[in-house]
């Protein structure tokens, strides 16, 4: 009867250090998460600020100034296109 | 056991105190056992989370509101965070060097930083909307009673090319006007919170769990495509200047599938800096006003003709001599034409053709071709402030008002119905319903308003209207067969027709097999010319082109050099 119960308090102190630990490591895990959730709101502002930038350096304005004033280009005639049939 | 002989023990008490105690001794313990229970059991949830108040703390997490781009994907609007800096002057003490370093950072006069900072409040705002890295430098001074802020700010890099349609966020960063009003729904975004455990100073100590995820907002997909949106306000701005205009707009449609590839607006406003808004910078002409749009509403009269079988293409009518008389009113004709049939009729937009052709008909059959082409009733795009244009019920129209609508007067019109309207003629005979977001597959069916071969029939007439002898050829394309009208439109003026115009064109290409509309309409304009097929023509050349070449569109004619022909002046 006493080896009996000495098994059941070594099984009820290997649970209570098992629930211990989970506990331990779901804290862990949560702020791992929190971490990564933290630096994917960050990459996500950063890729608005670059699409913006993107954006501006892209704006239809700036390309047609750069094509027309630095390299001289200017939109074909009629004449000067021809289509390619498939 | 020895007793000790006391005289106050000698004295015999009475039996019941003793038993009076002990009952009573009896009730309080079981006063404090239903106590004790009450509070474990009915009570516990109450007293734990009061309990829990004590250390745990619900903090918000902003989400961020969509995006908006076109159909390509380029970003139309998007919001990036910014920092606002506040003070609680009462607590900050900054030396005059502090004062000076900050004022640098923020942009501010040292003066006006003091200033603020002497105020009689709790709170002041310093400087807001800087940018995160100003904010950081601003963080490592380390100053006492400076504080920060996070927020949103809505930043347009197309800045007054889409302004009429994005419109703006207002304050807390809701939609005020445009698609950020019309889809502030899908593009807002749902704040989260979670539940945390802080310590007496306020620092996270832990995390107990999240409560609800934050939900940023839906990116939203305009059917615009932002190359042709510029070149249609490029030109439109152009041809303000050349012509002196009060206003202008212009919209360009896919016939295929009715979605909306650009809608521009002149004067315009830019949505990031909007300190000098003014009321006429930000009317959109395009959806929430209407105009008298003249004689780009012939063509649907003539498809009237044409569908009653009364009329075939070529029936004559008689223009000569050039003015009608109806009841009190007289109209006329810009030319006198003569012998005209229902094709030149169109070609030449006679107003006294037209009006022939309208009177043999019932009022209430115009009235029905009116209004399944969609006028008079809102085109209900979920844009907002979308107005219908006036259209009279057929019982109260008089002879000359049934005359004078069959070319566009008393009757008030949107430049977005009237380019909707020239679908029916641009998809033989069908209307589909329009969209500002992109599409997947185009809708399957559409509406028929007329047939076919109706459809046809009016293509062919307003190709002839574009034509060397027709009101526009300043309209035609290098490559292209094009197909559309002109209209020019008195201006009323406290109840008068002044000497004011609204020069429109409206029009599609290739005609062929019909791609794109575009409807332009120039107000007021103030040079030599006025008409429409002077002023509002070319510019509906130059952004059909463009925006043919854009999509690739292949060219329907032999290429050979246009002949611009003098317009022949219309009726006005």
């Amino acid at each position: 009867m006493l080896r009996f119960n000495v098994i059941l308090l070594l099984v009820a102190v290997i649970c209570a250090i098992g629930a211990v630990n989970s506990n331990h490591r779901a804290r862990k895990l949560f702020v791992e998460l929190e971490r990564e959730q933290a630096r994917m709101k960050e990459l996500d502002v950063e890729w608005n600020q670059l699409q913006l930038e993107q954006s501006t350096w892209a704006s239809h304005a700036r390309v047609e100034k750069i094509a027309r004033d630095k390299l001289g280009m200017k939109t074909p005639a009629p004449g000067q296109i021809v289509s390619v049939e498939k | 056991m020895k007793h000790i002989k006391s005289p106050l023990l000698a004295e015999n008490l009475p039996q019941w105190r003793s038993r009076v105690l002990l009952l009573l001794l009896l009730a309080a313990s079981v006063a404090l056992v239903v106590r004790a229970l009450y509070l474990q059991a009915y009570q516990s949830d109450f007293l734990g989370d009061k309990g829990k108040a004590r250390y745990e703390r619900v903090l918000e997490i902003s989400a961020t509101r969509g995006k908006v781009v076109d159909r390509n994907g380029d970003v139309l609007a998007v919001s990036t965070p910014v920092k606002s800096i506040w003070a609680v002057p009462e607590d900050a003490k900054l030396t005059p060097h502090e004062a000076r370093e900050l004022a640098l950072l923020l942009e501010l006069d040292v003066k006006e930083l003091n200033r603020r900072l002497a105020s009689e409040k709790d709170f002041v705002y310093l400087k807001r909307q800087i940018p995160p890295d100003v904010a950081d430098k601003v963080a490592t001074m380390n100053l006492a009673g400076i504080h920060q802020q996070n927020e949103y700010r809505r930043y347009y890099p197309n800045g007054e090319v889409t302004a009429h349609v994005i419109g703006f966020t207002g304050t807390g960063d809701a939609g005020q006007e445009g698609i950020e009003l019309a889809l502030d729904g899908a593009l807002t975004g749902k704040p989260g919170s979670r539940r945390v455990i802080k310590d007496r100073r306020g620092q996270v100590v832990e995390d107990v769990e999240s409560i609800r995820a934050p939900q940023d907002g839906k990116e939203v997909v305009l059917s615009l495509d932002a190359k042709i949106q510029y070149l249609a306000y490029t030109q439109l701005k152009q041809a303000m200047v050349d012509h002196k205009a009060k206003a202008g707009a212009l919209v360009v449609l896919d016939a295929k599938n009715g979605e909306v590839l650009a809608l521009v607006n002149s004067p315009t406003y830019n949505p990031n800096n909007r300190v000098k808004l003014a009321g006429a910078q930000l009317r959109n002409r395009v959806f929430t006003d209407t105009f008298e749009p003249g004689s780009t509403m012939k063509p649907f009269t003539a498809a009237l003709a044409l569908e009653s079988g009364k009329y075939r293409f070529d029936t004559p009518i008689q223009t000569a001599p050039g003015k009608l008389t109806i009841g009190t009113a007289t109209i006329s004709d810009a030319h006198v034409h003569g012998l005209l049939t229902l094709a030149q009729v169109i070609q030449k937009s006679s107003n006294i053709g037209i009006s022939k052709v309208a009177l043999s008909f019932k009022p209430d059959d115009m009235w029905q071709m009116f209004d399944k082409l969609g006028f008079g009733s809102p085109l209900k795009l979920g844009f907002p402030g979308e107005v219908g244009g006036r259209l009279r019920p057929a019982k109260s129209w008089r002879p000359i008002e049934q005359a004078t609508m069959s070319y566009g007067h008393g009757i008030s019109v949107t430049l977005m119905q009237l380019a909707h309207a020239y679908m029916a003629f641009a998809r033989d005979g069908d209307l589909i319903p329009l969209s500002l977001t992109r599409l997947d597959s185009p809708p399957l069916v559409g509406k028929p308003v007329i047939s076919a071969q109706t459809a046809r029939e009016v293509r062919a007439m307003l190709e002839m209207a574009v034509q060397p002898g027709g009101t526009a050829p300043r309209a035609q394309i290098a490559g292209y067969r094009v197909a559309g009208k002109t209209g020019t439109a008195h201006k009323l003026e406290g109840g008068a027709y002044a000497n004011k115009y609204v020069a429109s064109f409206v029009g599609f290409a290739p005609a062929t097999d019909p791609r794109l509309i575009v409807a332009v309409m120039i107000d007021e304009p103030g040079g030599a010319a006025h008409y429409g097929g002077d002023v509002a023509g070319p510019v509906f050349a130059q952004i059909m082109a463009g925006a043919l070449r854009t999509l690739g569109v292949a060219p329907d004619a032999p290429l050979k050099p246009l002949q611009m022909a003098d317009a022949v002046k219309e009726g006005v």
